[in-house]
């Protein structure tokens, strides 16, 4: 049977100053400490288990990649579990591990949260007037794109052919229901005459199937293995290609379907029909026909448009919840993650509309064409870019997704609370409850492991091999009983 | 925010030639339109003023 799908999202937010220099690495760097001066206090990342080099196809590039020169940006950790630090020229947030989709959407909003009080705190730091701006979206409209990663839990037992063969399908025509849409291409040569508006924020910039890169030559599959928990019995697949949704309900089909899939391809119940014969044009395509009418070339010599490659998805997912349940994604949520999938698709094909307050691409399209309509705007004019990029603006003032009416899966309430306490069903539990009561005590932390000082002995690093391990039912009353660091770390044994 | 009542929907049929395009009742369709054009009023005031100089300033790092 398929494991569970503990899983996450790392978020690379859009980032500008405006009324002052303009540099994004340093500006990155004082949003994050101006967050982590207000809000925490900073414990800083262990780079210990870090091997992006790693490929799932059996061979390593440590060698060939250049050496991680961003070390000694910033790079802390939360309470909640969450990760918060530079990544490249963007501040990033990766969620803690979560159990199933509902978590990772309560969790992704924290992050926005978190940004958003940044950006507030920021402003104490720069001079009058200026301010840093930062968007989540994945591209500038200018050819430059960064990253909205999901990651899911696999068992090392499933062969990553098949994971790549499998998966695939499912990667080139979820955009239907969860793309963040664009206003125009950044293809050379294709102008917005040519396509005014596509599905996708992303698959512009996919040119491989398979491939360990992130940044140039991106594959619609990633083969990093760095499973950061014990490698001999998982891996977690490293997914590049989605978009940054603003809609709850994108985030948690995105994950939850996503899911769904690979826990079929664990169960090997998927098959191969539905391969697709050339995935990274297929890609392109799909994104660009927001009529969804044309047909993808099969393998198999047929043709199938996306919407129906994610209709017989869905029929294979309802099979495979009769057959072997749906316990590895949490039953009511994978439940209830079908019911919407399936009203997404029916909504999609026979009343658009209906689906403008849940799928991103739907929502933005209609304001764009909307506004175009009203003011006579032709494609290419900087006003409908800038709606595109006001979408995703986390300036609440200026957001145009809060204005949208898309619907909520999780209460603000919930969201305050996720900002600092993490999850309890994941050793996230462990990791930001440990850190909450002793900050002083922890001098690093890191995906599976937390490294103590506690005055007299050596480094205590407490290991976290197993992601379903430290949770609130196996660690609560030990954490709750301890008065120390020291208290705790005898009693766990280490 | 508060959450929402779920829309609850009636199982669709799965093929295109089982389903014959359900057009939305006028009513339907005029509240759309009239939200919409709410949505556009708002937007007018909210867009950034020099748009222009706006999306040209717009220029990110690739990343990942």
């Amino acid at each position: 049977m398929a494991i569970p799908k503990v899983c996450g999202i790392e978020t690379e937010y859009g980032i500008m100053v405006r009324g002052a220099d303009n540099n994004p690495v340093s500006a990155s760097s004082l949003l994050i400490n101006a967050y982590l001066n207000t809000h925490t206090r900073k414990i800083v990342w262990d780079f210990q288990d870090e091997r992006p080099g790693n490929d799932a196809r059996g061979f390593s590039l440590d060698d060939a990649l250049a050496p991680d020169i961003d070390t000694h940006l910033v790079n802390a950790v939360l309470t909640n579990g969450a990760r918060y630090y530079v990544d490249h020229a963007h501040p990033e947030v990766s969620t803690p591990e979560c159990l199933d989709a509902r978590e990772v959407v309560l969790f992704d909003r924290a992050a926005e949260e978190i940004v958003r009080a940044s950006m507030i705190a920021a402003r104490n730091l720069l001079p009058e007037g200026a301010e840093i701006l930062c968007h989540k979206n994945n591209s500038d409209g200018k050819g430059n794109s960064y990253g909205c990663h999901e990651n899911y839990l696999l068992s090392r037992e499933t062969p990553f052919g098949r994971i790549v063969a499998q998966v695939t399908p499912h990667f080139v025509t979820r955009q239907i229901v969860i793309g963040a849409g664009k206003v125009g291409c950044e293809l050379a040569g294709v102008g917005a005459d040519d396509v005014p508006f596509q599905i996708s924020q992303r698959a512009d910039f996919f040119e491989e199937e398979v491939g360990l890169e992130t940044t140039l030559k991106r594959p619609i599959v990633n083969t990093r293995d760095e499973p950061h928990c014990d490698a001999t019995k998982y891996r977690r697949l490293h997914v590049i290609l989605g978009d940054a949704n603003m809609s709850e309900v994108a985030t948690y089909l995105k994950v939850g379907a996503t899911a769904i899939v690979l826990a079929m391809i664990e169960d090997d119940v998927m098959g191969d029909d539905l391969t697709i014969a050339n995935p990274v044009g297929a890609i392109r395509q799909v994104s660009h026909d927001t009529a969804l009418k044309r047909t993808i070339l099969l393998r198999s010599g047929r043709r199938a448009r996306a919407m129906e490659i994610q209709w017989s998805l869905l029929e294979r997912a309802r099979k495979y919840e009769r057959s072997h349940g749906l316990g590895c994604v949490g039953e009511e949520v994978g439940a209830d993650v079908l019911r919407r999938w399936e009203d997404v698709l029916t909504g999609l094909e026979h009343d658009r509309d209906s689906v403008a307050d849940v799928v991103d691409w739907v929502a933005k399209q209609r304001m764009v064409e909307g506004f175009a309509e009203r003011h006579r705007v032709r494609p290419g004019d900087a006003r409908l870019k800038a709606l595109d990029l006001q979408y995703h603006d986390m300036r609440r003032e200026k957001c145009l997704a809060d204005r949208v009416g898309l619907q909520t899966l999780v209460s603000d309430d919930e969201v305050r609370a996720a900002m600092t306490n993490p999850p309890t069903t994941t050793r996230a539990y462990f990791r930001g409850r440990c850190l909450a009561k002793w900050p002083a005590d922890i001098v690093a932390a890191n995906w599976d492991s937390l490294v103590f000082d506690v005055g007299r002995d050596p480094l205590r690093r407490v290991p976290m091999m197993e992601p379903l391990r430290g949770t609130e039912e196996h660690v609560g009353r030990l954490i709750d009983e301890s008065d120390t660091a020291t208290e705790l770390l005898a009693r766990l044994g280490a | 925010m508060a959450e929402r009542t779920q829309k609850q929907k009636s199982a669709p049929a799965r093929t295109e030639e089982e389903v014959t395009e359900a057009p939305a009742t006028t009513a339907t369709g005029e509240k759309l339109k009239a939200e919409l054009d709410d949505l556009l009023d708002e937007i007018d005031g909210v867009l950034e003023t020099n748009a222009e100089d706006f999306v040209k300033s717009y220029v990110q790092k690739g990343g990942e």
